[in-house]
């Protein structure tokens, strides 16, 4: 039988379809892995120009360039095009190209249900985008569609849910295929504790994808049933209430959140011991933190809502259990820090950003912890100090991650080294630009305007033009990125199998770039081979 | 080892189509829900391709399968996939059980009064007293009553608690080979699935014609109606896989050892029947 499996495998090899249908029909890890990114890439310029739209009416009070419902509409679809249109979709596209190589594994588990997984996307962004040319207009409500305002909005409610609903099949089948993968498609000798961290940070994030994206659907559903079935879930004239929506939606959207930042952790852990030419510190307490803070991500969800009216022992649960997630993610800082003690350093573009990273998320996470606080939560909440807070954890987080990722690893996808010194420039505009866009906005937070408004009152002027500025010149400054992508995948040094110096892990040992079949026969691990083990010799 | 013959298939065809009838199933039922016209029209498209491309997805890897393509490692990506979809689908479940809960534990109390919900009350919904089950302070919907539990939802627990019998012995049946056994017990299985379904569709007739039980009967009619509705699709869903399976099972396409379809199939029945003690418990009876 196995031969006659190979055989069907070569067969495949002969008749690789060319132009659109072979992406169209492509059950390849690495050509859907592709289409993920470019996916990514395409959405995170679709989000960015919305971001501007916005940060061009803050530029200065009174409304200038667009109606406030324009501007709700803007803040509204930039959060979920970033969200689930450029963040989610590159972390799977990274996992996609990564997780099978780093395994030493053929392809996914699933390669069919791959490729649905992908091709769900463009449609169900084409159903939430095509909202705004609507006469009613897109969703204006915020991302989080708090009910009874989503309610009250125009068309565009049922074209949301249902896109959500897709965006949903989506992230459930490529979460169940990556968690399949790792559990089952393991070179013999990859045993669990020998995994890259990537692998291990995607294979908790599968985890709580498939266990809240169908309880985001569950709440949508329930705001669609409202809307036009009667139903009373959030309607305190029928017994129900909103604050319920809040709370379903949050027990989905607290992991979420972690969903977008786990992989972003992976991604670092590969890359900080690679440029300092150490193994990575602390190996086992990175798997335990992860999973830490996964569990916590479950029982936190209300501090996203003290306002809202809780009895004080809720406020007092939500409150601790949020701090203590400062703990593992403490761990993970620690080990970072500590695998660059004493290390050989080079400092690369992804060294570069993923030490953008450990700075800037560390700046995020303690905001963070300043909004775990209830009674100073009282006073942050819905102002700009959140947004600040959340961009901080999002852009410099897991985007940075994102960014450190594509140039870790494009040498490896197409076989040519970047142009670093256009990389090192890319890094340090990124890094000046984007703290010019948010830190101002913790100040603007603090002094209480609140977001999700597009006027404001004057005092708040220059730190807007500040921001604004910032955004304008960080926005433009990633075409660079999409230009530096573009010139390495048309030409350039030639890049060895290895890359990188300090590179350990499966990944490094088949050439760039990689071919389009690789592992068909599992490399054998020991933990000579292993990432992170060493055998004290 | 085995993964060095891991059956990665050629082009797929079907996961395109899925996505393009899933593209029309969405924006027809949007259009639908807007009383826009094309709704129904670009919905029924949506459907017809959705299904065509279930037919045309199973029914390769069926042929696959009864090729002998799949090694042992594929058969466990499938295990893996079937367990991690039922484990998405109680969280689906959970997100409306929440509801529930909340609305009993929380909502209601405090609208009548309990708590931090004095003010609320005493302004807002003077008259209103927090009882289950209710249909809100402005009853919505109209006075309604409500299933007894221990009544025909009693006899559909017991039906399905059966089922989950018959299932097993059809399992049994087919791990000693005994082909006439397992579809009878399997066509049992069937039956009583239908059974349910009609007790079900009774009732649903009944609360509607005669007990003033609505969807818009306040919280109680939505978390009745989308607990036990949904439940009812999944059972649905369900009984047209059992079907399945029994046509293959006279088809002889499994073997003593390779039956993994079978399994998968028992697996969800299972988890619908577990869902449907939760509705019990806490929908007819608490």
């Amino acid at each position: 039988m196995s031969q006659e499996t190979t055989a069907h495998h070569d067969d495949h090899h002969a008749h690789h379809p060319t132009g659109m249908a072979r992406w169209v029909f492509s059950t390849n890890h690495k050509e859907i892995g592709t289409m993920y990114l470019i996916f990514s890439l395409a959405m995170f310029l679709v989000g960015g120009a919305m971001a501007l739209v916005i940060r061009a009416e803050l530029f200065a009070p009174g409304l200038q360039l667009v109606n406030p419902e324009f501007f709700n509409q803007m803040t509204t679809m930039h959060a979920l095009v970033m969200i689930f249109g450029a963040v989610m979709p590159a972390f799977v596209g990274l996992a996609n190209w990564m997780v099978p190589l780093m395994i030493g594994a053929p392809d996914m588990a699933l390669p069919r249900m791959n490729n649905w997984s992908f091709w769900i996307l463009p449609f169900a962004f084409t159903l939430l985008l095509m909202t705004l040319f609507m006469p009613s207009g897109g969703p204006a409500s915020g991302w989080t569609l708090y009910p009874p305002l989503s309610l009250q909005g125009g068309n565009s409610l049922a074209f949301v849910i249902l896109a959500i609903h897709l965006m949903g099949i989506s992230s459930i089948m490529g979460a169940i295929n990556i968690i399949a993968t790792i559990l089952n498609m393991r070179a013999p000798g990859m045993t669990l504790l020998r995994m890259p961290l990537f692998v291990w940070t995607w294979l908790i994030t599968a985890f709580l994808l498939i266990a809240v994206m169908p309880v985001l659907a569950g709440a949508v559903t329930m705001l669609l049933t409202d809307r036009f079935f009667g139903t009373s879930f959030f309607n305190a004239a029928g017994g129900g209430d909103p604050v319920l929506y809040q709370h379903i939606f949050w027990f989905f959207g607290h992991p979420e959140v972690y969903i977008l930042i786990l992989p972003a952790f992976g991604i670092v852990s590969e890359i900080i011991p690679t440029f300092s030419r150490k193994r990575l510190f602390g190996y086992t307490s990175m798997v335990y933190a992860t999973a830490s803070i996964a569990f916590l991500s479950f029982i936190v969800w209300a501090h996203h809502m003290f306002t809202v009216g809780m009895p004080l022992g809720a406020m007092l649960f939500f409150m601790y259990a949020t701090m203590v997630i400062a703990v593992p993610t403490g761990v993970k800082i620690f080990n970072w820090i500590a695998t660059m003690w004493r290390g050989s350093m080079s400092f690369e573009t992804p060294m570069l950003f993923a030490l953008g990273f450990v700075v800037l998320f560390t700046i995020g996470g303690l905001s963070g912890l300043m909004l775990a606080i209830v009674p100073a939560n009282f006073q942050y909440h819905d102002t700009y100090f959140v947004v600040a807070h959340f961009h901080y954890v999002l852009v410099t987080g897991a985007v940075f991650a994102i960014m450190a990722a594509v140039y870790y690893w494009l040498p490896k996808w197409t076989g040519h080294m970047y142009n670093e010194k256009l990389g090192k420039i890319h890094f340090w505009w990124s890094t000046i630009w984007v703290n010019v866009l948010f830190f101002p906005q913790h100040y603007l937070g603090l002094a209480g305007m609140p977001r999700r408004i597009p006027d404001y009152a004057v005092q708040f002027t220059e730190f807007n033009m500040i921001s604004s500025i910032g955004g304008f010149m960080y926005g433009f400054g990633q075409l660079l990125f999409v230009y530096i992508i573009w010139q390495c995948v048309r030409g350039g040094e030639t890049a060895n199998a290895q890359v990188w110096e300090g590179a350990r892990g499966l990944e490094w040992t088949v050439p760039s770039p990689a071919p389009l079949h690789t592992f068909d026969t599992p490399p054998l691990v020991d933990d000579s081979v292993a990432v992170h083990k060493d055998n004290l010799s | 080892m085995a993964q060095s013959s891991y059956f990665v298939p050629s082009t797929a065809k079907w996961p395109i189509v899925g996505s393009v009838g899933l593209f029309f199933f969405a924006l027809g039922a949007a259009n639908w829900l807007n009383q826009g016209a094309s709704g129904p029209w670009l919905f029924a498209i949506g459907v017809a391709i959705i299904l065509l491309m279930m037919f045309g997805w199973f029914a390769d890897v069926v042929r696959e399968s009864q090729a002998g393509l799949y090694n042992e490692a594929v058969d466990t990506s499938f295990r893996h996939g079937m367990i991690w979809f039922i484990f998405s689908e109680v969280m689906f479940f959970a997100a409306f059980f929440g509801a529930l809960f909340y609305a009993r534990m929380f909502s209601v109390p405090w609208l009548g009064g309990e708590g931090t919900g004095a003010m609320t009350n005493a302004l807002l919904y003077p008259s209103f007293e927090a009882v289950w089950p209710t249909h809100g302070p402005a009853q919505l919907g109209g006075d309604f009553q409500t299933i007894p539990g221990f009544g025909l939802p009693l006899l559909n627990t017991l039906i399905l608690l059966t089922s989950g019998v018959t299932i097993t012995m059809a399992h049994w049946a087919l791990k000693r080979a005994q082909r006439g056994a397992l579809i009878v017990w399997m066509i049992a299985t069937i039956v009583l699935a239908c059974i349910f379904l009609s007790i079900q569709s009774y009732e649903y007739v009944h609360a509607y014609r005669d007990l003033g039980l609505t969807l818009g009967s306040g919280i109680y009619g939505s978390t009745f109606f989308m607990l036990t509705g949904f439940h009812g699709l999944h059972v649905i869903i369900g009984t047209i896989i059992l079907i399945i399976v029994t046509l293959r099972c006279a088809f002889g396409h499994f073997t003593k050892k390779n039956h993994f379809a079978f399994e998968a199939g028992a697996w969800y029945w299972h988890f619908v029947d577990v869902v449907w003690l939760g509705l019990f418990i806490f929908v007819y009876v608490v």
